[in-house]
C-alpha cells in the first residue's frame, strides 16, 4: 500500500512553546490509524496542520503526493474532517446544513447521497428540526454526516464519539469501518476512548509533548508496554514520558 | 473561483438571515428608521429656518446613499462572525474554499443587500419626499457602485482586523462606518470640515461620491476629478484592504489563532 499522508520534521511553535517537534509519520493508503497522547501532547494540532487550519513552523506535509501548503484546496476537496467540538450553523436545518456542505465539497448527486448519510445515522426524522435544537449526540452524528458527504479518500476524526452514548457509539464505529472497506477510506482518529481504538485502528501513534513516542499496532504496543489492555498502556507511557523499547 | 462555493454561501447566509429577526431590522427595519428620523429632522429644520429646500433631497438622498456603503461592509464583517458565533469557522476555513470564493460571496452578498436598502429606500423617499433618486441615471449606479466597492473595503479591513484581535475587535463592525461618517462630508461638503481635515476627508471614495451626488442632484455638471478620484481610491482600498485581509488570515493560521477564535 501507499502512503497517502507524509509528515516530515513537522514543528510548530506557539510562540515560545514548542507544541509539536520534529515529528514524522505516514498513513497507508485504506488504513485507520490512532492517534493517541495525553491532552496537550499535539493531536489536535496535527489534525488541524493536516487541515491546513494552523500552518506548520517547519516541516512538510504531503498528502495524496501533494504538498499542503501548495494544493490546500485540490487537497480538501478529497478530504473531510468531523468534531465532537464543531458544530453545524444553529439555526439551519439540519436537511439545509448538509445541503450547504454538499455544495462546498462539489457533491454530485447531493440529494440521495444526503438521504443515504442521514438513514445511516439514524437522523432522518429530524430532517426539517434545526441544528440547533439537537442533542449534543444528535449533533456529533449530523456533523459525521458532513463529514461523510463527499466520500472522502481521507476523513479526520477528532473524538467522534465523545458525546455519543454506547449504543450510538457503536453503530458509529461500525459504520466509519463498513465505509472504510467499501471504499478504501484513509481515516485518522483522535480518541480517548480505548474501545474506538481497539475496534476501529489498524495501527496506533502515540504522541507525547509533540513527539511520536510509540508506532505501531494495538498488540505491539502492549506487548512493547508490557500492559493488559490499551487504557493502561495510555496511562503507562502517559506517566513514564518514555519510548516503549523496539515500538517507536 | 468555483461559483458553485459562491452560491453555497449565499444560500448559507440566506436561511440564517431569514430566520434572525435581528438580521432581518438590519436588512429593513433600519434602513427605514434611519430615513424617517433624519427625514423628519430635515424637514423640522426646513420649518424653523430658512434653509434651501434643496437641503432635505441632499439629506435623504444621502442616507439612501450612506445605507448602502454601511450595510455593504457590515455584511461583509458580519457573515464572517455569523461563522464564528454559530461555532462553524473551522468547518468552513477547513473546507475546499478558496479565499477568493470566501470574499466573493460575502462581497456578492452585501451587493445584493445594497440593492435592497437602495430600492427600499429610494421608494420610500418618492412617497415621502417626492425625490426621485433615479432622476440621476447612469450616476446614480456610479455612485452605488463606488460605495459598494468602498463598504465591500471596511468591511475587509473589519475581519481582517477581528482576526488580528479577535473578539475585541468585533465592535467595529458596527462602529467604523460611524467613525468614518463624519470625515468623508455624507451629509455637508467637504469645504465645511476644518481646513488641515479636508485632505483627509478627500482620501475617502465616499467623499468625492457625495460631492458628486450633491451636484447632481443640483443639477449642476460633477467636476471630473470626483468620478476619477472615487474610482481609483477605491480599487485602492479593494487592493490594500484586501491584501490586508489576506495577510490577517495567514497570520491567523500561523498563530493558531483560527482554531482557538473558532472553537
Amino acid at each position: 500500500m501507499n502512503n497517502i499522508v507524509e509528515v516530515r520534521a513537522l514543528r510548530k511553535e506557539f510562540g515560545k512553546t514548542v507544541a509539536i517537534e520534529d515529528l514524522d509519520f505516514d498513513v497507508k493508503e485504506g488504513e485507520i490509524l490512532g492517534f493517541l497522547g495525553a491532552n496537550g501532547a499535539g493531536k489536535t494540532t496535527t489534525i488541524f496542520m493536516l487541515l491546513g487550519l494552523i500552518t506548520p513552523t517547519r516541516g512538510s506535509i504531503s498528502i495524496m503526493g501533494r504538498e499542503m501548503k501548495e494544493s490546500r484546496v485540490d487537497i480538501l476537496k478529497r478530504m473531510n474532517f468531523a468534531s465532537a467540538y464543531q458544530q453545524l450553523p444553529y439555526n439551519l436545518r439540519v436537511g439545509e446544513n448538509l445541503l450547504v456542505f454538499a455544495e462546498i465539497y462539489r457533491v454530485s448527486n447531493s440529494k440521495q447521497k444526503i438521504d443515504d448519510l442521514l438513514e445511516m445515522f439514524e437522523l432522518a426524522h429530524l430532517r426539517k428540526q434545526l441544528s440547533g435544537s439537537l442533542s449534543s449526540g444528535e449533533q456529533t452524528r449530523l456533523t459525521l454526516c458532513k463529514a461523510l458527504l463527499n466520500d472522502p479518500d481521507i476523513l479526520l476524526l477528532d473524538e467522534p464519539t465523545a458525546s455519543l452514548d454506547p449504543d450510538q457509539a457503536d453503530k458509529v464505529r461500525k459504520i466509519i469501518a463498513a465505509r472504510q472497506r467499501e471504499k478504501g477510506m484513509t481515516v485518522i482518529n483522535t480518541s480517548h476512548n480505548m474501545i474506538d481504538v481497539s475496534e476501529l485502528c489498524h495501527r496506533i501513534v502515540f504522541m507525547q509533548k509533540g513527539r511520536v513516542v510509540a508506532n505501531g499496532s494495538a498488540q505491539e504496543i502492549l506487548t512493547q508496554s508490557g500492559t493488559a489492555t490499551l487504557e493502561e498502556a495510555f496511562i503507562s507511557i502517559a506517566r513514564s514520558n518514555k519510548t516503549p523499547a523496539g515500538v517507536a | 473561483m468555483d461559483f458553485r462555493v459562491i452560491r453555497a454561501l449565499i444560500i448559507k447566509y440566506a436561511f440564517i438571515v431569514s430566520r434572525n429577526t435581528f438580521r432581518l431590522m438590519d436588512l429593513f427595519f433600519w434602513p427605514v428608521m434611519d430615513l424617517l428620523l433624519w427625514g423628519l429632522v430635515t424637514v423640522y429644520m426646513m420649518k424653523v429656518s430658512n434653509a434651501a429646500p434643496a437641503m432635505v433631497t441632499y439629506l435623504v438622498a444621502a442616507i439612501i446613499l450612506w445605507n448602502v456603503l454601511y450595510r455593504a461592509q457590515q455584511l461583509v464583517s458580519v457573515s464572517f462572525l455569523d461563522d464564528v458565533w454559530s461555532r462553524n469557522l473551522l468547518n468552513i476555513f477547513g473546507a475546499p474554499i478558496r479565499t477568493t470564493e470566501y470574499v466573493g460571496a460575502a462581497c456578492l452578498m452585501g451587493l445584493m443587500q445594497g440593492l435592497i436598502v437602495l430600492l427600499l429606500l429610494s421608494g420610500l423617499a418618492m412617497s415621502l419626499h417626492s425625490l426621485n433618486l433615479f432622476s440621476m441615471g447612469y450616476l446614480l449606479a456610479f455612485f452605488f457602485a463606488n460605495l459598494l466597492l468602498m463598504g465591500w473595503s471596511l468591511g475587509l479591513m473589519v475581519t481582517g482586523c477581528i482576526l488580528k484581535w479577535g473578539p475585541p475587535a468585533e465592535a467595529l463592525a458596527w462602529a467604523v462606518p460611524g467613525l468614518v461618517q463624519p470625515i468623508a462630508a455624507v451629509f455637508y461638503p467637504v469645504s465645511v470640515l476644518p481646513g488641515w481635515l479636508q485632505p483627509v476627508a478627500l482620501s475617502f471614495p465616499a467623499a468625492h461620491v457625495f460631492e458628486g451626488m450633491r451636484a447632481a442632484l443640483s443639477g449642476q455638471a460633477i467636476a471630473p476629478h470626483h468620478i476619477w478620484c472615487a474610482l481609483i481610491l477605491n480599487i485602492l482600498y479593494l487592493f490594500a484592504f484586501g491584501y490586508f485581509f489576506q495577510l490577517s488570515l495567514e497570520d491567523a493560521r500561523k498563530r493558531g489563532f483560527l482554531v482557538k477564535y473558532g472553537s
